[in-house]
């Protein structure tokens, strides 16, 4: 079984979302994902400073198996993209909810985040998707 | 392990086992108005004789003239080893097979050719090839628009002196992308492209600037100073080379400070036959920070389960199999039995022996334009050092001499005029090292009776 933390926000799509303090919005891909992947060898993070949609696809994640495009969850500007990912794609796979975060984004919109699934929802989306 | 098509018995016991009447019948689902109709325009099937009969002719037709014409496709002498080897029924198959488990010699051969093509440009890594220099500077563009996160613009700096028919590619391969090319002039002095011709681009945004050496004009570009101008104002560098040349020039991956990031070129003159234009193949370098955006297949060396080392294509998740629309680029082959030819022509010639054809061109080609140049009617276009071609301003139309000039049984070189109309009536002349000094005497004598026959008339 997964590990769902109850204070983060998901899509579908399996990335999870994190309201800062300071208003921003950390972003990564969730404990599920990381294991239904398998071993990363590669992350390409955005750019700080790239504009991102809603639903947009800005950071590629690629595994021994296969290589998946990461969908914002905010409309918003990225501020920063986790560099340490470049030389250890495995923080990932150690730790999707903390040293493997992928992007921070200042969104337009705060209520665009507080329309995305709690965790009770997404739990509730992984037991339909394995049925 | 065969590559051969179904026999007519497995084409019977698979429709048996899926319980289809015929071949035919697997594609019922598709509508009639859809489905391709016969190729009318194709003529009926000629039995191997009647082809036989037929090439022979035609190449009957073209004669064995004396060829000093370049302008990207080059005459060089092939040891006979080579294709002997490449015909070879391992190599000579139809399809290039991938398959880990059934074609190490073939992947094997890939990564050597990798390897010769790395160590030849200076750079960390080699795909396993494209269909042509041209394509592949096609693709190098789209590349470097990948590669430079920071630049939205999608702007490449292209010079003149870059072969016409590439930039021609370019726009087909690339100008549906959106991407913009933007021509830079030549000196008229020297031939080559400036620094000057690139300060109004200071401060805008510009993804890349292509550098071909030689360029068309055979010519020797300022590359150091060319890539150190680019790499400063944020620029990428993209190589064209000819590979032949890195045997004596200095390998893009050491130009300027820093090195170009992308080099690709036309492999031909590596023992492939001119054979009327083609299959050639393309080739492309790059950085390793980069790898990830080059197109192609890119072939792996590793150790199994035992841990024997063994071979296997590599970094696929950038290949359209995987990413779909996403995929670097919709190339996912390569020219496999013309790399196999490169491969083992630079193997037997070696880098002592590529350096003699190399010094041996340049040799050939400056006697070449020092015994035409003495032709009344005939100047050099361009000063500076030069490879193995260079541009000649006659004093008359091209057409007419090279016309003459084929009625004695020489290919006198590639009328540019149409190309680069500022130049007036220009010639492009080559030599290689298959070109003895008879015969550049032979065409410098041909050419002086051409133009005095024509003065007299």
């Amino acid at each position: 079984m997964s590990n769902v933390p109850a204070d983060l926000r998901f899509l579908k799509s399996h990335e999870w979302a994190r309201l800062e303090a300071d208003g921003t919005i950390t972003v990564g891909i969730s404990d599920h994902a990381q294991q239904a992947l398998g071993d990363l060898v590669f992350v390409e993070a955005p750019e700080a400073g790239r504009r991102v949609s809603a639903g947009e696809g800005c950071a590629v994640v690629e595994s021994v198996k296969a290589a998946s495009d990461v969908y914002s969850p905010v409309s918003g500007e990225v501020i920063a993209g986790n560099a340490d990912l470049g030389g250890q794609p495995e923080l990932i796979n150690q730790d999707p909810y903390g040293a493997g975060w992928i992007m921070r984004i200042r969104p337009d919109d705060k209520a665009q985040f507080a329309a995305l699934l709690d965790a009770k929802a997404y739990e509730a989306a992984l037991a339909a998707e394995t049925h | 392990m065969p590559f051969i098509p179904h026999t007519a018995d497995d084409i019977r016991d698979m429709l048996t086992a899926i319980g289809a009447r015929d071949t035919e019948a697997l594609f019922d689902e598709i509508p009639a108005g859809l489905r391709a109709r016969a190729l009318d325009a194709i003529p009926p099937a000629l039995s191997e004789m009647e082809v036989g009969r037929l090439m022979s002719a035609r190449a009957g037709a073209d004669g064995q003239p004396l060829n000093f014409i370049g302008a990207g496709a080059y005459e060089h002498h092939v040891p006979a080893a080579v294709w002997a080897i490449v015909t070879r029924g391992e190599f000579y198959s139809a399809y290039t097979p991938y398959q880990a488990e059934a074609s190490q010699g073939t992947l094997q051969l890939l990564y050597e050719f990798q390897s010769m093509m790395a160590s030849l440009t200076g750079m960390a890594a080699s795909n396993a090839s494209l269909y042509d220099g041209a394509t592949a500077l096609g693709e190098a563009c789209l590349m470097a628009v990948r590669a430079h996160r920071k630049s939205k613009s999608q702007r490449i700096l292209v010079p003149a002196a870059v072969n016409p028919a590439y930039r021609d590619v370019l726009q087909a391969v690339a100008g549906g992308q959106n991407l913009a090319f933007e021509l830079l002039p030549y000196d008229p002095r020297g031939g080559t492209t400036t620094t000057a011709s690139l300060e109004k681009y200071r401060g805008e945004d510009i993804t890349a600037l292509v550098v071909q050496q030689p360029n068309f004009f055979g010519s020797l570009e300022d590359v150091d100073a060319l890539t150190d101008w680019a790499h400063e104002a944020g620029m990428l560098v993209i190589a064209v080379v000819n590979p032949v040349s890195l045997a004596v020039l200095k390998p893009p991956g050491e130009w300027g400070t820093t090195g170009a990031d992308i080099v690709c070129g036309e492999g031909q003159p590596l023992g492939v036959p001119l054979s009327s234009g083609g299959p050639y193949f393309g080739f492309m370098t790059t950085r390793m920070e980069h790898v990830r955006q080059m197109p192609g297949r890119i072939v792996g060396r590793t150790v199994d389960l035992d841990g024997k080392p063994g071979f296997t294509l590599t970094l696929q998740a950038r290949e359209q199999h995987i990413r779909r629309s996403k995929a670097t680029s919709n190339i996912c082959t390569n020219q496999g039995l013309l790399v196999t030819a490169a491969t083992i022509y630079m193997s037997l010639v070696g880098p002592r022996g590529l350096a003699q054809v190399a010094s041996t061109c340049v040799q050939r080609s400056a006697v070449l334009v020092a015994a035409l140049a003495r032709v009344p009617g005939v100047r050099v276009a361009f000063d500076g050092p030069r490879f193995h071609e260079a541009v000649l301003l006659l004093d008359r139309p091209v057409r007419g001499v090279l016309e003459a000039l084929a009625a004695r049984g020489i290919v006198g070189g590639c009328d540019i005029s149409r190309d680069y109309p500022s130049l007036g009536n220009a010639l492009l002349v080559c030599a290689t090292e298959t070109r003895t000094l008879q015969d550049i005497e032979t065409y410098a004598r041909a050419l002086t009776d051409v133009m005095q026959s024509a003065a007299a008339a």
